[in-house]
This record gives C-alpha cells, sequence and structure tokens, in this order.
C-alpha cells in the first residue's frame, strides 16, 4: 500500500496515469453493462415464469414488450419519494446507498476474462465475502428506520437469514480455495484448466450445491424469499420506500443475483473457459454460463414453493452447514493424500 | 508526505468517531458510526501491508460481532434512551479520570522503544501473498496458543448452548 501510494503520486508518472486512466475506463464499462444486464433481468425474468406458466409475460410496451424495463424505470424515476413522519430520516436515506454500494464494490473484483478485472486483489474470495456480510445492515437499517412493523419484521428475517447462509456460502468455497490454492479469482480459474471440463464441477458437487441453495438464500430469492413474503409482511424490508429509493433496493437485489451467478461461474464452473475457443469474445462462456445459472433461479422460482421459516432455519444450520463442513475435511483429506 | 497523510487521516477519523460512537444518545447511530470507523481500521491494516488482516477485519468485526450488537440494541425498547440528555450524572469526574489516564499514557510512550525486526520484509510478504505468511507462522511457530485459543472458544461455543437450551425432560 505504502509503495502503491508513493508510485502512484511521484512526479511526472505518465503510467501511472495511464494506469488510472484504463481502472475508470474499465469501471465505466462494466457499470454501463451491468445497469443494461439489471434493465433487462427482471424483462427475462417475467418472460420466463409466464411462459412457464404458459402465459406470455409482458407484450404489451414495444415488440414482445421489449421497451418494458424502460418503462418501469421511467414510472419509478418519477415516482413520489414518500417519507414516513416517523422514520428516522439520515439511516432511511443511507440504508438503500449500503444495499447498493456493497453489491456493486462486489464487482471490482469479478475477472470478465483473463486480464479484465478492475481490481485484480490476492484477497478476491474474501472481499467477497465481506462486502456480501456487509449487505445486511442495508437491509436491517432499512427494516428499523422505516418505523413499519412489517418493514421490521422483514429486516429482522432477511438479516437472521442472511447471516446464517452466509456460513454456508463461505464454508461451501473454502473446498474451492484448498483445491486452487489461492484467494484471487484470476488465479481461481487458472488452476481449474487442469481438471475434467475445465471446472471443479465433479470434484467440487457438494459444495456447488451447497453454493448454489445459499445464494438463493443470500439473495432473497423463490423458495427462500421469506423476507418478502407478501402474504404476510407486505413487501419486506422495503415496504416503506418509494420511487428512486425503492429502485435502488431493486437495482441492489438484480446486481447481487448477477455477482452469485458470477461467482458460481467463476468458482466452480471454470469462469471463462470453455470445450472451444471463441473468436473475439473472450468473455463468451463466462456470459453462457451466468445466463444459465440465472435461468435456473428463475426455473425455481417457477417451481418451487416458500419455505416456512423454522423449516429455513434448520436448513441452513443443521443441514448446509454440515455438508459444507463436510466437503472441506473430504478435500483437505484428498488434497493432502495426492 | 502521502502515507503520513493517508495514515493521520486514518488516525484522526478514528479518534472522532469513536467520541461520536459513545456519545450518541441512539444506540442504532452509534452502531452505523462504529461500522464507519470499522472501514478505517481495515484501512490501516491495509496501509501496512496486511491485506488478509484487513479483510478479516470486515468479515468478523463489522460483518459479525457488530451485526450481533444491532440485534441486541433493535431488540431494546428505546424509549427513554432517546429521550435522555445526559447518562450519567457524574461526568466531570469520569473526565478527570480520563485526562489521568491520558498523562498517564503520554509518560509511558516515552520508554516505548521498537521491537527487532522480524523475517518478513514487505518485497517477502509481496512474493508469498499476505494470506499464505500469515497461514504458515500461525500453523507451525503458533501452532500451540492458535489451537489454545480455539478450544476456548469451543468452551464458549458449548456454554452459549447450554445455557440457552430450554429444561432437558429427566
Amino acid at each position: 500500500m505504502t509503495g502503491f501510494l508513493e508510485t502512484m503520486f511521484s512526479p511526472g508518472s505518465a503510467d501511472m496515469i495511464l494506469t488510472i486512466g484504463t481502472i475508470v475506463v474499465k469501471i465505466a464499462i462494466l457499470i454501463g453493462i451491468v445497469l443494461l444486464h439489471v434493465a433487462y433481468a427482471p424483462y427475462f425474468e417475467r418472460k420466463v415464469i409466464g411462459h412457464m406458466q404458459v402465459r406470455m409475460g409482458p407484450m404489451r410496451v414495444g415488440p414482445h414488450g421489449l421497451l418494458q424495463p424502460i418503462a418501469d424505470g421511467l414510472k419509478l424515476f418519477f415516482k413520489e419519494d414518500i417519507i414516513p413522519a416517523q422514520a428516522d430520516k439520515s439511516i432511511f436515506y443511507i440504508s438503500p446507498v449500503i444495499c447498493l454500494f456493497t453489491a456493486m464494490s462486489t464487482l471490482a473484483v469479478i475477472p470478465i476474462f483473463g486480464g479484465f478485472v478492475i481490481a485484480n486483489i490476492n484477497i478476491g474470495i474474501l472481499f467477497v465475502l465481506a462486502m456480501s456480510s456487509l449487505g445486511a445492515y442495508g437491509i436491517v437499517m432499512s427494516g428499523w428506520s422505516s418505523n413499519s412493523k412489517y418493514a421490521f419484521l422483514g429486516g429482522l428475517r432477511s438479516s437472521a437469514q442472511v447471516i446464517s447462509y452466509e456460513i454456508a456460502m463461505g464454508l461451501s468455497l473454502v473446498g474451492v480455495i484448498i483445491m486452487s490454492g489461492s484467494l484471487n479469482l484470476t488465479d481461481i480459474v487458472a488452476a481449474q484448466e487442469a481438471y475434467p471440463l475445465k471446472s471443479f464441477i465433479i470434484p467440487q458437487i457438494i459444495g456447488f450445491f451447497v453454493f448454489c441453495v445459499a445464494a438463493m438464500a443470500e439473495t432473497n430469492r423463490t423458495p427462500f424469499d421469506l423476507p418478502e413474503a407478501e402474504s404476510e409482511l407486505v413487501a419486506g424490508y422495503f415496504t416503506e420506500y418509494s420511487g428512486m429509493r425503492f429502485a435502488l433496493f431493486f437495482l441492489a437485489e438484480y446486481i447481487g443475483m448477477l455477482l452469485m451467478c458470477a461467482i458460481a461461474a467463476i468458482c466452480f464452473l471454470g469462469g471463462w473457459n470453455g470445450p472451444f475457443e471463441v473468436p473475439y469474445i473472450p468473455f463468451f462462456w463466462l456470459l453462457v454460463k451466468v445466463y444459465a445459472f440465472m435461468f435456473i433461479y428463475y426455473w425455481v422460482r417457477a417451481t418451487v414453493p416458500r419455505y416456512r421459516y423454522d423449516q429455513l432455519m434448520s436448513l441452513g444450520w443443521k443441514l448446509m452447514i454440515p455438508l459444507a463442513l463436510f466437503n472441506v475435511v473430504l478435500t483437505g483429506t484428498i488434497k493432502m493424500l495426492r | 508526505m502521502l502515507p503520513e497523510l493517508f495514515f493521520y487521516y486514518n488516525a484522526t477519523v478514528i479518534t472522532v468517531l469513536s467520541a461520536l460512537v459513545v456519545t450518541r444518545s441512539n444506540p442504532v447511530h452509534s452502531i452505523m458510526l462504529m461500522l464507519v470507523m470499522f472501514f478505517h481500521i481495515a484501512a490501516l491494516y491495509l496501509f501496512l501491508n496486511a491485506e488478509f488482516l484487513a479483510a478479516i477485519q470486515i468479515i468478523v468485526y463489522a460483518g459479525a460481532i457488530l451485526v450481533l450488537f444491532l440485534f441486541v440494541v433493535l431488540l431494546l425498547n428505546l424509549k427513554k434512551e432517546l429521550v435522555t440528555q445526559i447518562f450519567i450524572v457524574r461526568w466531570p469526574l469520569g473526565l478527570v479520570a480520563m485526562a489521568g489516564l491520558l498523562v498517564l499514557m503520554f509518560a509511558g510512550i516515552k520508554s516505548f522503544t521498537l521491537g527487532p525486526t522480524g523475517d518478513f520484509t514487505i518485497e517477502k510478504i509481496a512474493g508469498e501473498t499476505h494470506t499464505a505468511a500469515i497461514g504458515t507462522v500461525l500453523f507451525t511457530e503458533y501452532i500451540v496458543p492458535f489451537e489454545v485459543a480455539s478450544l476456548v472458544l469451543l468452551i464458549a461455543i458449548i456454554g452459549a448452548i447450554v445455557l440457552a437450551k430450554k429444561q432437558i425432560k429427566t
């Protein structure tokens, strides 16, 4: 860090300005792509679920409803921003920002293809876990500051769920860390090239299963969407939010889903390596894997009913965490014997 | 120049935030300020090239311990605390004690000497990554204290379960 700061601000370092410029351009590209994704992910979701339930999904705005996301965005933008009279103003303002900040800053360590990553740090996975654990603050604080019983209960439920499943998620990634011997996401992808299918999917199948379940619980998706159980809690922790502030939560949720899909693709499915090279599109296989994983998210949502709260907790603590621990012991033993 | 500036920024912010944490009347605000303070402590670890410790600082302190505080605070009924202006009547006495402690600390700083330089230079840590360096030392040189600490934590976990468990039917 010291050396980095010194070189960064030493006089006449044109290289450094170039480096910073590249980083800024990379950030702009990534945020642009991610925002475009977030606009069209709900459209994709509605279409998939619609067809699964033998409906058409959005059809009215534009051909096949293609302009629906833009209409929704405009609507959210011009909606009145209502703040409850008894709300804790400062925390009410800052909680959606915390949610979005934690989701967006994680994007910085996600490698899109070899060499394209904003911050290639040695503690990539730890950074992802740290940021996802901070996301719980946004949720619980928004629930508390709204001063509404629905939001408060939703916030408490959600944070308990996120904290419980975070442990399972962290432990499921330990197997990957043991096998690749690194916390750097780029190195993890490189380590997978030697394995069958160029991925950890076969040796780490238990870890992958635990990760998939934990990822759904972490992002509050069906069948673990108890924080947003509309029949009992209206909309959960963001019940009192409206307009742009609601949109920030929405944005954070969909970026969180994208991140989980990206981490699954990078840590278990071999990242941007595929059966054959696609010319000019180095990130082709990562994109395919991410959207396949996202399709599974939607598929599960259209198929599986919601869990009960005690079932959710016992599944997390009594099945997922022991399973992940077993996977850690198994992977460690095999690694030691080889 | 810049490293010093970075350090003084962090030190100042940590001090100011710590003071704010203990003076807020709303404990939820205290916790949010404490969260920001933990980030600055993590920045200090990064400043020392200890990236692993920085991440652990965020994961353990901000992500686990402080969330636990938050839960406890949210479950309290905070009606009286929010309107109380002064919690302790005899606060001047505390101020005097604090000033005495400060004088004592400044007197102690004079006899502070730097320890011997260890094996791990910045170049060496950059070569094998901080995580690997800390892991190697922890699991070879300090394996006994490490295991003792883990046993103590295990006992604490079992103790918490025993205390929280409902009466066992005999």
